[in-house]
């Protein structure tokens, strides 16, 4: 075991955003914090006047906070998942996506359900949910799934800090106070570190389960309806599928970002956004798969109901969002997945697909309000601008606790980025 | 126990909306304004609905009254998550206005789009405040409303009939909307009561109900228009 002072040479790059906030730190934490702080005052205004201030009425009683809900628990998936299916398949290349990984899914889950109690037409009573109980109903299964994922991922994000808040610690006396406390007695002793791997191994297996689980069940806040299009038994995997493909979007996104702002050249490599590509591409095609399934079979087999949703999103007023949507997550990210993998190209795939992915759950919800069975009420759906800011809101605020994160805690795994190294080192000592 | 239906007689209705009026009046609906109608927050417990069938000079004209169809198997009832809206032992869909916190997934999963929002605080013009009915709990917003059949009429009816130890006879109650349709074209009463006008009219051929095929089993039926038979 190398000494903290060497480690902390070695992974001086990690460590250097602890040390510095500059100008453009505090620029940016200050636009974060003004659109995101705006947003208080929209959910202030709409807690005040009602829901009524938002574009939603009778019939389009759900809209876009249930859309922005169901893109970032979908996001939220990425990161427990990915980091521990590639844990427990020991893919190397994924190590150093690891910690992203697992922050996004802490961040995203903190976003997601927020969008709930906006949506609700007395928020301040959103606990009831858990007093007045109702099994049958697919929300409260919703919220037992996301707090159990909740908790889990951060506990996943947190346990695998520890060694690293034991580095910090020994590095940081200016912030010892929070550290020691974080850090939990951590020393790096034998029995510690074999603690640890039992630990890591038990939430990698717990946590796969529990995460599928939840977008299932958000599919059947849906697919338990009968609203023409949502019915429909594809919808589970449909968006579990869907939720995985956005969040590795999401983690490319953020991992390029990082790299750049924080020069993790080193460690986050090609050739590891070359694996990370691959995995982009096999969504990229499941969710085609799906995408084109669902429609095919609605438009050929369905009934009078689904078909008039179905056309409204193929030729009707919602097919340049649909098609765009296309675009976004397919035609335009093939081609760059298959043939250019490298990090400006990983980069513009995967907005588009964040972008595109966001137009797939307005497009799931909307047309089906829009046009429901009985072709009496019919309505039209524009956010107003209070349901803008609390979007805006969302995703500043989920970058802002990214960057706050990113200067508390190293946004690569140190110990795991060692410990990896000291592996593959053996392992050619051995073949020679 | 009484199982309260409605029929409604397509063929008599004149499409005069005193229906909506009526029911606006007895339940105290809040007064949405026209802008905010536009926008889709203006509550109706009975709505008219109309259609305009074929071309000049042969054109069809057809109405549909449609209050909440009170579904033996509501779909709305199940996916609230703080029981809030339950079928109560009579058959109506009721709900608990103080227990809402309005979710909406009870709108979104009523296939007849018949649940209904407060997406404001309701609202009167002021001359019409004094009008308002005190039988009826007054909503905030943010709750979901519906129409319950004037069920504060029916429980009305029960203690009076339950003082004379009796069962409420047919067409002793009815609801603001049943009471005033002027062509009566509304029809209101206990569905398991094999003598009431209801139940008969229920049986006719001309019956028929609104999605039927999705198993709800509406406590609303309609009677065709055009086509008379004997029952009548």
């Amino acid at each position: 075991m190398i000494d903290s002072e060497a480690l902390a040479q070695k992974y001086s790059r990690v460590l250097d955003p602890l040390r510095r906030a500059g100008w453009p730190f505090l620029i940016t934490t200050g636009i974060l914090s003004l659109i995101f702080f705006g947003s208080f005052f929209a959910f202030g205004w709409q807690y005040y006047w009602g829901l009524g201030e938002t574009g939603m009425g009778h019939p389009v009683s759900w809209a876009f906070y249930l859309v922005n809900f169901v893109f970032f628990i979908g996001i939220s998936h990425a990161g427990a998942l990915v980091s521990a299916v590639l844990r427990i398949t020991h893919a190397r290349w994924g190590t150093p996506f690891g910690r992203i990984a697992e922050a996004v899914t802490v961040f995203a889950l903190a976003a997601g359900p927020a969008n709930i109690l906006f949506d609700l037409g007395r928020s301040a009573l959103f606990y009831w949910v858990a007093i007045h109980a109702q099994f049958k109903s697919p929300l409260l299964w919703d919220l037992t799934c996301i707090m159990t994922y909740l908790t889990v991922s951060i506990i996943f994000l947190y346990v695998l800090l520890v060694p690293d808040i034991g580095l910090l610690r020994d590095r940081f006396p200016g912030r010892r106070f929070l550290y020691k406390i974080l850090s939990f007695g951590w020393t790096g002793t034998e029995r510690q570190w074999a603690t640890m791997s039992k630990i890591i191994g038990v939430l990698c297996v717990a946590v796969i389960p529990i995460a599928v689980s939840v977008h299932t069940v958000v599919s059947w806040v849906f697919g338990m309806q009968t609203q023409p299009m949502w019915h429909s038994t594809i919808f589970a995997p449909y968006f579990v599928t869907g939720a995985i493909f956005s969040g590795i979007a999401t983690i490319i996104i953020v991992s390029i970002v990082l790299r750049k702002v924080y020069h993790l050249e080193d460690f986050l490599t090609p050739y590891n956004y070359n694996n990370m590509g691959l995995l982009l591409l096999t969504f990229t095609l499941l969710w085609a798969y799906f995408t084109f399934v669902e429609h095919l079979v609605v438009g050929y087999a369905g009934g009078p109901h689904e078909t008039v949703v179905l056309w409204s999103k193929l030729t009707g007023r919602f097919a340049p969002l649909f098609w765009l949507m296309i675009a976004l997550c397919f035609v335009i990210p093939f081609p760059i997945l298959v043939f250019r993998r490298t990090i400006p190209g990983l980069m513009i795939a995967s907005i588009c697909i964040v972008i595109g992915m966001w137009l797939e759950r307005f497009l799931i919800i909307i047309p089906s309000f829009c046009e429901p069975r009985l072709p009496y009420a019919r309505g039209f759906y524009m956010p107003s601008w209070v349901e803008w800011s609390m979007t805006a809101g969302l995703f500043a605020g989920f970058s802002l606790a990214f960057v706050l994160f990113s200067k508390f805690f190293p946004v690569v795994s140190i110990w795991e980025m060692e410990k990896e190294e000291k592996k593959h080192l053996s392992s050619l000592k051995k073949d020679v | 126990m009484y199982r309260w239906g409605m029929v409604i007689d397509l063929d008599k209705c004149t499409g005069c909306q005193a229906c909506v009026v009526a029911c606006r009046q007895e339940n105290n609906i809040s007064f949405a304004g026209e802008e905010q109608a536009r926008l889709g927050r203006a509550n109706f417990w009975m709505n008219l609905v109309s259609e305009v069938k074929g071309d000049y000079p042969h054109v069809e004209m057809h109405f549909l009254p449609m209050p909440c169809m009170q579904c033996d198997h509501p779909p709305c009832t199940k996916v609230c998550p703080v029981e809030a809206t339950y079928k109560n032992p009579e058959g109506i869909v009721a709900q608990v206005y103080p227990r809402c916190i309005g979710v909406r997934m009870c709108i979104s999963n009523c296939p007849y789009t018949v649940r209904y929002f407060n997406w404001h605080e309701p609202s009167w013009p002021e001359s019409y405040k004094k009008g308002k009915n005190p039988d009826v709990y007054s909503r905030r917003k943010g709750v979901t409303e519906k129409c319950n059949f004037c069920i504060q009429r029916i429980r009305t009816a029960k203690m009076e009939a339950k003082r004379e130890k009796r069962k409420i006879k047919d067409g002793e109650v009815t609801p603001a909307c049943v009471e005033t349709c002027p062509s009566e074209a509304l029809y209101f009463g206990d569905l398991n009561d094999p003598g009431s006008g209801v139940s008969r009219l229920s049986r006719s051929k001309r019956a028929f109900r609104l999605l039927e095929e999705l198993g709800t089993e509406p406590k609303v039926f309609y009677l065709k228009e055009g086509e008379w038979d004997d029952r009548q």
